[in-house]
């Protein structure tokens, strides 16, 4: 009876690993797939069948990819945005972050409540009434436009962000520093901010991917001037089949690259602890 | 005791950013308004509500959105509890798992939908894959607009990139569930299926309510990963608006279309809201 009991919880427990090895290779091969076509030659990626394991390795594609007219104004442009954004997004959120995390106040919930309801306004419905306001400020076709739209979809997440950050900081610190004839400033910039600069950079590593994955504002309110994926994305049709494989790859690897280097502090920011 | 001075510090540290939302996202939802029921020379008119239901490509539009959002949201919403009750089984190697599956948080829609179009394209990496193992000699034509294999590879595309966000909201509200209930109704004889369905799911509501409405609204949106696979063999609402302001030059029928989409999101809100009525005694 107990036998067979602990031989089920056995197999159950080989079960739960076989479905959990899947579930991971469903995600990661075709993450593989795009790899091995980012690096195989055109003339391979032409043919068929194609192999699914990288049989000639070469950076032909890739390098056609870069090479080709608009890439590299575009990927400059892309961490321009990308680099703006986060500078506004923090620059107006971190304080209400602050502020959220500090303070109790008449009217915060009523603020929290509005921030998490900005959720069910879909990006469509920003960019296209901002590209005819931009027209009218001559904003159109700038990055700034650009930078301005995605730290908005950005600023919600921002401020939530960062105000966990500034729980995970303790105020007593910023009273003692206070206590030791700092003012209010000078205790935020000397003692809390140093402590928060961690999360406050993962915040905007967030940020930054966000921005640079974006495509469909920076499509809506760029013509000549727009960042990578934008660019990309107008001219998908009319590229050839390497060069959109090697597209896909360019703009995957340094999002995941990003990711990858945050991920425990975004865990933590979930609320998801690890063992 | 003293009166507690009133504290500015918190609204003047809130008034950058609620300016800013004010400016770029009460402004332009709005302006949205305007642009939909209102001509150039300031009249109200619902000629481009009108002219918008009557496009030929509105009902296509409007049914491929719908049919997504029912094969999406299901799809993602499971697979997202089977990885979410894995990781709860903290087999070894788990923090492994846990990163794996978040991966795709990551991924932009267009990066997903060409790694999709890789996959299913005529000389693709499935038909090659068919081809080894002998069931196909030559390739297939996944993409062929006129079956529903693009409605699949869309599918397959948006479940790949966008179950993360699900599951990483789940596993959130799976560790908030204390571990007492869950052992309790172990000792009580509780299966795993009675553990999930009766102690688990109840306890969850919250985080299911909330995952549902987010992956929804973004289902509603779903761009980039459309046209990335099938081109222009199959269009969404959002790609009617793209295409009404940057292709037709019209702002008003965008907007329009803009409209329409926010209404589907926010009803579908609504909609969650109500029927997974989390009662104020479940909000653990």
């Amino acid at each position: 009876m107990r036998r067979s009991r602990l031989s089920s919880r056995l197999l159950g427990r080989g079960l739960a690993y076989l479905v959990a090895v899947l579930i991971a290779l469903w995600i990661l091969i075709p993450i593989y797939l795009i790899t091995v076509a980012a690096f195989s030659p055109p003339d391979v990626i032409y043919g068929w069948p194609k192999s699914l394991l990288p049989k000639t390795i070469s950076l032909e594609t890739l390098l056609f990819f870069i090479n080709a007219q608009y890439v590299l104004p575009s990927l400059w442009n892309s961490v321009k945005v990308a680099l703006l954004t986060l500078v506004i997004s923090l620059a107006v959120g971190a304080p209400a972050g602050y502020a959220l995390a500090r303070h109790i106040f008449p009217g915060k919930d009523i603020y929290r409540i509005a921030l998490l309801s900005t959720r069910a306004f879909p990006v469509v419905i920003l960019s296209i009434p901002l590209a005819v306001t931009f027209i009218k400020w001559d904003l159109y076709d700038t990055l700034i436009a650009v930078a301005l739209l995605h730290a908005a979809m950005a600023l919600p997440t921002t401020i939530l962000v960062t105000s966990s950050v500034f729980i995970g900081v303790s105020r007593e610190l910023e009273e003692a520093a206070m206590i030791f004839g700092c003012n209010r400033v000078q205790a935020f910039i000397r003692v809390a901010l140093p402590l928060a600069l961690p999360g406050l950079a993962a915040s905007a590593i967030f940020t930054f991917v966000l921005s640079w994955n974006e495509v469909f504002a920076a499509t809506i309110l760029t013509l000549q001037n727009r960042t990578l994926p934008a660019r990309m994305f107008v001219q998908l049709a009319a590229s050839p089949v390497p060069f959109r494989f090697a597209g896909g790859f360019f703009i995957l690897v340094p999002a995941l690259l990003f990711m990858f280097f945050i991920r425990r502090y975004l865990f933590s920011l979930w609320g998801i602890t690890l063992k | 005791m003293r009166l507690k001075r009133f504290n500015l510090e918190p609204y003047v540290l809130l008034l950058p950013s609620t300016l800013y939302l004010l400016l770029f996202f009460a402004w332009p939802m709005f302006k949205a308004f305007q642009l939909a029921f209102q001509t150039d020379d300031g009249l109200l008119t619902t000629a481009y509500l009108e002219r918008m239901f009557s496009d030929a490509m509105f009902l296509a539009a409007l049914g491929s959105t719908v049919k997504l959002i029912i094969a999406i949201v299901p799809l993602q919403f499971l697979l997202a509890l089977v990885m979410a009750l894995l990781i709860m089984e903290r087999l070894r190697g788990s923090d492994m798992f846990v990163y794996i599956y978040s991966i795709p948080l990551a991924i932009s829609d267009l990066a997903a939908g060409i790694i999709w179009f890789s996959i299913f394209t005529e000389r693709g990496y499935l038909n090659s894959f068919l081809h080894n193992l002998g069931i196909l000699d030559k390739p297939f034509l996944f993409l062929n607009y006129q079956t529903n294999w693009p409605f699949v590879a869309i599918v397959l595309a948006e479940v790949w990139r966008a179950t993360s966000i699900v599951f990483v909201i789940l596993v959130a509200g799976l560790q908030s569930i204390p571990r007492d209930y869950i052992e309790a109704a172990e000792v009580f004889g509780a299966g795993w299926f009675a553990r999930v369905w009766r102690v688990i799911l109840p306890l969850l509501r919250p985080s299911i309510q909330t995952a549902l409405i987010l992956r929804t609204i973004l289902a509603v949106q779903v761009f980039a990963v459309v046209v990335a696979i099938a081109g222009r063999g199959t269009t969404v609402l959002a790609n009617e608006a793209y295409r009404w302001y940057s292709e037709y030059r019209n702002p008003h029928l965008a907007a329009t279309y803009a409209m329409f989409i926010l209404l589907i999101s926010l009803s579908s809100a609504f909609i969650y809201l109500r029927t997974l009525r989390v009662k104020e005694e479940m909000v653990l």
